[in-house]
C-alpha cells in the first residue's frame, strides 16, 4: 500500500468517527432552575422550578406557546357551549404517554378526580375550581367522584362542565393542576411513582436521572405528538440555589439560561454580556399589607398616610437596581382580560414633598408627630432584598412621625404570623397564579367564616373587608360580558385602593439571563418558557 | 480495649434518645410548621395535609410513632420532599457527603501537617513566617466567599475547573469543593503541628538525642513526631465531624448532593422528618469519630492507657 491509500483510508476512518460523534453527541440544554424540586407529582408542586421541571415531562389540554399564551396541546381543537359552561375536547389521535399507551380522556378524569381528592390534599386544587362540584369533593360534602363535571364521552372526548362561564377558564387549564396522570402507574408504585425508572409522562421529555440537591435531566421523548420539531435533545435542570456561583457557572459556559441573577449583579451583566440579561415584566405585585382588624391601622388616615409617603419611584432603580416599576393598584399592568385604564390614584402624580406634607398633617390629626411617634414594627421574610426597601421604607416614614422596629423572621414563621393575624405591617408579594384581575382582586374578600365558626382569611393577611367590594366582585364573577366583568373589577380595584387596603409597592419583573446560543426564549408576562420553542447552537 | 468499647456504644443508647427527645420537642415548639409558606393553604387542605403526617394527633401520640419508626430504621416521610421519605434522601446523599467529608480530611491533615512541620523546623525564618501567613488565609476569609473566589479564578478566568454542578463518576468536579472544604481544616492543623512541634524540639529529651549526634531527619521521625501529633489527633475528632457536619456551604454552592444542606434548610421550612433523621444521623457519626479519637490516643500516649 503507497503512502498516499494509506493516508486516504486514515483521513476517511477520521471523517467517519468525526462524523459519528457529531451525530451522536447530543444538544443540551443546561438551565440554572433555581431550587430543589420537592417534587414532580402535579398535584403536590407550587413553584416555578417545579413548574419548569413538571411542564416538560406533563401536557395539559391546552399547552404553552412561545409567549406562553394557550394553544393546543393534547386537545387538537374544543368548542365551547354558548353560555360558555360546558367545553368539549377533542383528544389528539396520536397523543400517547412516554411508554407507548395512548392518552385517553380517562386519564384526565382521573387527573381530576385525583387533584380534588381530599386525601391529596393538593395545595394548588383551588386553580380548577371553577369546575362543577370540585369545591365539594375537595371539602368532602360530595363523595361520589363520578359528580365532577369532568366526563369521558369517548376514549378521545373529555367534556368539562363548570358552575358558571369563567372566562380565563383556557389559561387555568395550562396550569399544572390540569395536566393528566397515569392512575395504573401512581397506584402500583405509590409515592415512588415520580422516582425516573417509574415515571411516565405525556410531555415533549422524559425524565431520567433525578439527583437530590444537584440536577434533574430529561431527555427527548419520541412519543411525543410534536418529537420531530424538538431542537433540544437534553435537558439539565441545574440546581442553582446559590445564585451567585450560578451566574459564575454561567460565565464559565456551563449553563445555558439562568432563571434568576442578583440583582446587585445586573450592571455587569449589562457591561460584559449586554443583551443577555432579560428584564421584563412579570405578572405580580410586591406590597406590604397593614393589619385593620386592631389599631391604629383600621383608621384609614393612618393607612393612607403610610402609603402616600413611599417613594415607590426609586425602589426598583435605586434599592433593588433592577428597575422594578412602581406599583399604585392591584392588578398588575398586563394582565389579560381587563380592558380599560390602569388605576392611578391622584396623589401619585403630586410631587413627592406634598404627598409628605399631606402624610404628616393626616398623623398629626390622628395625635402622632415626629416629637410623638407612631411606633410601628414591620416584619419580613429574611432576605437581603426585603431588608433593603425596609429600611428606605422605614426612613420614609420616619419624617411622617411613624418609628419603626424592624423584624425579620424565616419564611415559615414570617408567614404563620401573617396568617394569624399577629403582626402590623408585613412584607408579602403575590405571583399571578393565571392570566387575570380576580387572581389578585381576590386576595382582598372578606374572610369565610367556616363550620367551625373560625373565620378563614386565606390569603387576605390584612382582614381588608368591604361588603360593596365583596359585591362587585361577586358580580364580576358571574358576568359573562367581558368588558362588563373588567369594568366592575376595575370599579372593585379603585374602591380597595381609595380605602388603602395595602400598600403596593412595585410590579415584579423577570429576570432571566440567556446565552447568545440559545433562540427560541421570549420574555412574557407569565416568564414561563417551554423548551419545545428552543434551538441552541455551538 | 474492646470492654472499653463496648462500654462506649451501651452509654451511646441514651444519648441517641435524648438526642431525639429534645429535637423533637424543640421542633414543634419553634413558631411556624412545614406548611406556612408564601401562600396561605385553604382550610381543608391543611387539614388533610396534617392528617396525612399525623400532625393531627396528640404530641405524645405523634412522638412515640415517630420513635416507634425509628426503632424498625424508619425516620418517616419528608414534608417539603415530598416524592422521598427520609431515609431515603439520607441514603442517596450520607455516601457522598462522607466521600467529600473524609477526602478533604485526608487532603488537609496531609497538608497541614507538612506545612506544619516545616514551618516548626524552620521556625522564626521566612518559610515560618510565609506558611504561618498564608494558614490565616483560610482561617480569616469565610468559605463561602473562598469558593466564590475560585469559582471566578479557576472557573471563569483561567478555565482549569468546572465552576460548578455533580455529574456521577466525574472527579474533576470535586477537587474544588473537596479543596475549599479542606482549607479551613488544613490551616488548623497546621498550626497545632507547628506549636506543639516547636515545643516538643525545645524539651530535653531532644537536646539529648541531638547531643548525643542523632541526625536532624532521624530526631524528627523517630523522636518528635509522635509527641508532637497528640494534641492534634485530639482536633482530628472534632475536625472531621465539622468537616462532614459542615459541608452545607460547599454543597450549596457547588450544587452537590449531599446532606450537609438538609441539616440547614430542612430546619427552615420545618421539615420535622428530615431535620430530626439528620440529626440522629450526625450524632451517630459524632459519637463513633469520638470513639475512634479516644482509642487512638489510647494507642499515641501509655499514660491514657494506664489509666
Amino acid at each position: 500500500m503507497k503512502f498516499t491509500q494509506v493516508f486516504k483510508a486514515v483521513a476517511t476512518a477520521g471523517a467517519l468517527a468525526l462524523m459519528m460523534v457529531g451525530s451522536a453527541s447530543a444538544v443540551t440544554l443546561n438551565l440554572g432552575n433555581g431550587g430543589e424540586p420537592g417534587s414532580l407529582d402535579p398535584h403536590k408542586v407550587s413553584g416555578d422550578w417545579e413548574n419548569r421541571i413538571v411542564g416538560e415531562y406533563l401536557e395539559g389540554l391546552v399547552a404553552e406557546d412561545i409567549k406562553a399564551d394557550p394553544i393546543p396541546g393534547q386537545a387538537e381543537s374544543w368548542t365551547i357551549s354558548d353560555d360558555g359552561t360546558v367545553y368539549t375536547f377533542k383528544l389528539r389521535a396520536d397523543a400517547k404517554w412516554s411508554d407507548g399507551v395512548d392518552v385517553t380522556a380517562q386519564n384526565f378524569v382521573d387527573a381530576f378526580q385525583r387533584l380534588f381528592d381530599p386525601k391529596t390534599a393538593a395545595e394548588y386544587a383551588y386553580l380548577q375550581f371553577p369546575i362543577k362540584n370540585s369545591t365539594k369533593i375537595a371539602a368532602g360534602e360530595i363523595t361520589d367522584f363520578s359528580q365532577l363535571g369532568v366526563k369521558a364521552i369517548d376514549d378521545k372526548t373529555l367534556e368539562i362542565t363548570l358552575e358558571a362561564s369563567t372566562p380565563y377558564f383556557l389559561q387555568a387549564l395550562t396550569h399544572y393542576t390540569a395536566y393528566p396522570i397515569r392512575k395504573d402507574i401512581i397506584e402500583k408504585f405509590g409515592d415512588q411513582w415520580t422516582q425516573p425508572g417509574n415515571i411516565v409522562g405525556n410531555g415533549p421529555y422524559n425524565i431520567t436521572e433525578w439527583v437530590p440537591g444537584s440536577y434533574v435531566k430529561a431527555v427527548k421523548s419520541d412519543t411525543y405528538y410534536d418529537a420531530a420539531d424538538l431542537k433540544i435533545d437534553e435537558i439539565m435542570f441545574e440546581n442553582t440555589e446559590d445564585l451567585t456561583a450560578a451566574l459564575n457557572r454561567y460565565r464559565a459556559g456551563e449553563l445555558d439560561i439562568l432563571t434568576d441573577f442578583p440583582s446587585d449583579q445586573y450592571q455587569l451583566l449589562k457591561d460584559q454580556y449586554p443583551g443577555q440579561a432579560h428584564v421584563a415584566p412579570f405578572l405580580g405585585v410586591y406590597y406590604y399589607v397593614m393589619n385593620q382588624s386592631k389599631p391604629p391601622l383600621n383608621d384609614v388616615n393612618i393607612r393612607k398616610a403610610l402609603s402616600i409617603s413611599v417613594m415607590r419611584d426609586v425602589i426598583g432603580p435605586d434599592v433593588l437596581g433592577t428597575g422594578e416599576l412602581p406599583a399604585y393598584g392591584w392588578v398588575p399592568p398586563g394582565t389579560g382580560n381587563y380592558d380599560g385604564a390602569a388605576y392611578a390614584p391622584a396623589w401619585s402624580t403630586e410631587p413627592y414633598e406634598q404627598r409628605v406634607e399631606e402624610a404628616k398633617a393626616l398623623m398629626a390629626a390622628a395625635g402622632y408627630t415626629p416629637e410623638k411617634p407612631l411606633k410601628l414594627q414591620l416584619r419580613y421574610n429574611t432576605n437581603d432584598n426585603h431588608q433593603r426597601i425596609a429600611v428606605a421604607i422605614s426612613d420614609m416614614w420616619k419624617q411622617i412621625g411613624v418609628e419603626v422596629e424592624l423584624f425579620n423572621a424565616e419564611t415559615a414563621v414570617h408567614y404563620d404570623a401573617l396568617n394569624a393575624g399577629d403582626f402590623q405591617v408585613g412584607r408579602a408579594g403575590w405571583l399571578l397564579d393565571y392570566n387575570d384581575p380576580s387572581n389578585t382582586l381576590d386576595l382582598l374578600k372578606t374572610g369565610v367564616k367556616g363550620t367551625d365558626g373560625v373565620v378563614n382569611w386565606g390569603n387576605n393577611y390584612g382582614r381588608y373587608s368591604n361588603a360593596k367590594y365583596d359585591e362587585l366582585m361577586n358580580q364580576a364573577s358571574s358576568e359573562l360580558d367581558l368588558v362588563k366583568r373588567a369594568g366592575l373589577m376595575h370599579q372593585a380595584e379603585a374602591l380597595a385602593m381609595d380605602d388603602f387596603a395595602s400598600i403596593p409597592i412595585y410590579w415584579y419583573v423577570s429576570k432571566n439571563v440567556v446565552s447568545p446560543k440559545i433562540t427560541g426564549f421570549e420574555d412574557n408576562a407569565k416568564d414561563i418558557n417551554r423548551i419545545r420553542w428552543m434551538t441552541k447552537s455551538e | 480495649m474492646i470492654a472499653y468499647a463496648f462500654r462506649r456504644v451501651l452509654s451511646a443508647i441514651p444519648i441517641v434518645f435524648l438526642t431525639i427527645t429534645v429535637c423533637f420537642f424543640i421542633l414543634r415548639l419553634a413558631p411556624g410548621g412545614p406548611f406556612d409558606g408564601e401562600r396561605a393553604l385553604p382550610a381543608n387542605v391543611l387539614k388533610n395535609l396534617r392528617a396525612h403526617y399525623n400532625l393531627d394527633q396528640p404530641i405524645l401520640t405523634q412522638f412515640f410513632i415517630y420513635v416507634g419508626g425509628v426503632l424498625q430504621g424508619d425516620f418517616g416521610p419528608s414534608m417539603v420532599m415530598e416524592d422521598f421519605t427520609v431515609s431515603r434522601l439520607l441514603s442517596i446523599g450520607l455516601p457522598f457527603t462522607l466521600m467529600l467529608g473524609f477526602t478533604a480530611f485526608i487532603v488537609g491533615t496531609i497538608a497541614g501537617l507538612v506545612a506544619g512541620a516545616l514551618a516548626a523546623v524552620n521556625q522564626n525564618r521566612w518559610p515560618d513566617y510565609l506558611l504561618v501567613f498564608v494558614v490565616l488565609i483560610p482561617l480569616i476569609i469565610p468559605n463561602f466567599l473562598m469558593a466564590n473566589l475560585a469559582q471566578l479564578i479557576f472557573g471563569v478566568y483561567l478555565g482549569w475547573l468546572p465552576v460548578g454542578g455533580y455529574r456521577p463518576g466525574s472527579y474533576i468536579n470535586l477537587v474544588m469543593p473537596i479543596i475549599i472544604l479542606a482549607m479551613p481544616h488544613g490551616a488548623r492543623v497546621a498550626r497545632l503541628v507547628r506549636g506543639s512541634m516547636i515545643e516538643v524540639l525545645g524539651t530535653n529529651y531532644i537536646r539529648t538525642a541531638r547531643s548525643k549526634g542523632l541526625g536532624a531527619a532521624l530526631i524528627l521521625t523517630r523522636h518528635a513526631i509522635k509527641p508532637a501529633l497528640l494534641p492534634v489527633v485530639s482536633y482530628l475528632g472534632p475536625g472531621l465531624s465539622y468537616l462532614l457536619t459542615g459541608s452545607l456551604v460547599v454543597e450549596q454552592i457547588f450544587a452537590l448532593p449531599g446532606i450537609g444542606k438538609y441539616f440547614i434548610t430542612a430546619a427552615l421550612n420545618r421539615d420535622y422528618g428530615l431535620v430530626l433523621g439528620t440529626t440522629i444521623l450526625y450524632v451517630f457519626i459524632i459519637l463513633a469519630l469520638n470513639l475512634i479519637v479516644d482509642v487512638l490516643y489510647a494507642w499515641l500516649d501509655p499514660k491514657v492507657r494506664l489509666n
